[in-house]
């Protein structure tokens, strides 16, 4: 692996390898936490710290591990990153912490950490292990923050809690769209954005199980 | 009695882990294409939510908690902060043992669940369900009926997308949203549906 790859691996995972979007990873918290931006800001730096990191402490002692017991160890050094991360927002920033609630636990059942820790930290060295592991996290929290975007401003008419667009109940003009801070619409906005993605990069689209025959002129008429 | 009814309606309908908490999302997605793998993949779900959750509160109640060690002379030691270290080791203990045992007395149900059961140590639900467990303070008798429950609404979900996918292959959907984008939309039809239980109040 040559330095020529590793803006290849920190890049790779934003659009053409998204971990959501393509490689069907981490989805189960991407859609809990991103009622609004603040929350998910938060989610996605403790994504890309607990990735980085078990990546990297992963790569340094995958020689070590035997092959045999290799998933235990993995989980070890995941979740005891995930309990120094929790630790800290519960120091630092106890009103989000709360808001995140037990989410902040399911990072260690996040596939992105685990996926990249067997596919990627198992065969690479440490330092291209630890950009793998930020690029995941990034690719991640692209998604994430583009779906908390367009459910904080369009459900609550505001960004980062500050109001944009004075809601109806606050004596302005725009109507929130309550369906938009329920779980539906993060299933909605994301459908919706891997067809975006997949427009624009024709190669992720997958093969159809079964193609339609075109109609015969015989049976048409 | 009555309580425990309503527990584990809410845990089935109302507050459905893969459809109201996004939880176990990605085998939700990646096994749901044939309905014989959904059914397997459910049972296993179910089993091993009632086997966790219990097994999780008593660790958490008697061990963890703050104070819970007074019994073994120590009562000022809060050691909740190893918690998820703990129910991350008892699941992946518990699907370990649940493999060899049933390799050993029931291989019919083995080889049926075979692939599967590595995959429930990594699905996001269960840990989910002991989480959450943990923050809504069950008892040891509400935490068997929580984790029952839970497991069934997820089982429940998952069958009915693989039934949903099993038809929408013969459909024709627009190129991009062919696959995973068109499962989603799918995902979020039925959570919609799903919200129609939210209303009730038991």
């Amino acid at each position: 692996m040559a330095d020529t790859n590793a803006k290849q691996v920190l890049f790779g995972p934003i659009f053409s390898n998204n971990p959501i979007a393509l490689q069907i990873l981490g989805i189960c918290s991407a859609l809990a936490v991103t009622t609004s931006l603040n929350v998910t800001i938060v989610m996605c730096i403790s994504v890309i710290a607990v990735t980085a990191f078990s990546n990297l402490a992963v790569s340094l002692v995958r020689t070590q591990i035997p092959n045999s017991i290799r998933i235990i160890v993995q989980m070890t050094i995941i979740a005891s990153l995930v309990i120094v991360v929790d630790q800290v927002l519960k120091a630092y920033a106890y009103e989000i912490s709360k808001q995140l609630s037990v989410f902040v636990g399911l990072i260690i059942t996040n596939c992105i950490v685990m996926g990249r820790a067997e596919g990627f930290a198992m065969k690479n060295g440490p330092a291209l292990s630890f950009l793998d592991g930020i690029g995941n996290g990034l690719g991640y929290s692209v998604m994430l923050l583009f779906i908390a975007f367009f459910r904080e401003l369009l459900g609550a008419g505001s960004l980062f809690g500050v109001t944009l667009l004075p809601t109806v109940n606050e004596g302005g003009w725009y109507i929130p769209n309550g369906l938009l801070l329920l779980p539906p619409s993060a299933f909605f906005i994301i459908g919706l954005a891997i067809w975006g993605l997949r427009a624009w990069k024709p190669e992720q689209v997958e093969e159809p199980d079964y193609k339609l025959s075109r109609h015969k002129a015989k049976e048409a008429f | 009695m009555e309580h425990y009814i309503s527990l584990i309606l809410k845990a089935v309908f109302v507050e459905n882990m893969a459809l109201a908490f996004f939880l176990g999302m990605c085998t939700f997605l990646a096994i749901s294409k044939k309905i014989e793998a959904a059914v397997g993949l459910g049972i296993a779900v179910i089993v091993v939510l009632t086997l966790t959750v219990p097994a999780n509160n008593l660790i958490y109640n008697n061990l963890l908690r703050e104070g819970a060690l007074d019994w073994a002379g120590y009562p000022n030691v809060d050691l909740s902060f190893l918690g998820l270290l703990t129910y991350i080791g008892v699941i992946a203990a518990i699907v370990q043992i649940m493999e060899m045992v049933l390799d050993k007395y029931i291989p019919a149900l083995y080889s049926a669940l075979g692939v599967f059961l590595p995959l429930i140590t990594v699905n996001c639900a269960i840990m989910g369900a002991s989480l959450f467990m943990v923050e809504r303070d069950y008892t040891f008798g509400e935490s068997v009926v929580y984790g029952f429950g839970a497991g069934l609404g997820w089982a429940l979900a998952i069958v009915a997308l693989a039934g949903i996918r099993e038809k929408l292959k013969y459909s024709d959907v627009p190129e991009g949203l062919r696959g995973l984008g068109i499962t989603f939309i799918t995902v979020g039809l039925m959570s919609l549906g799903f919200m129609s239980f939210s209303g009730i109040s038991l």
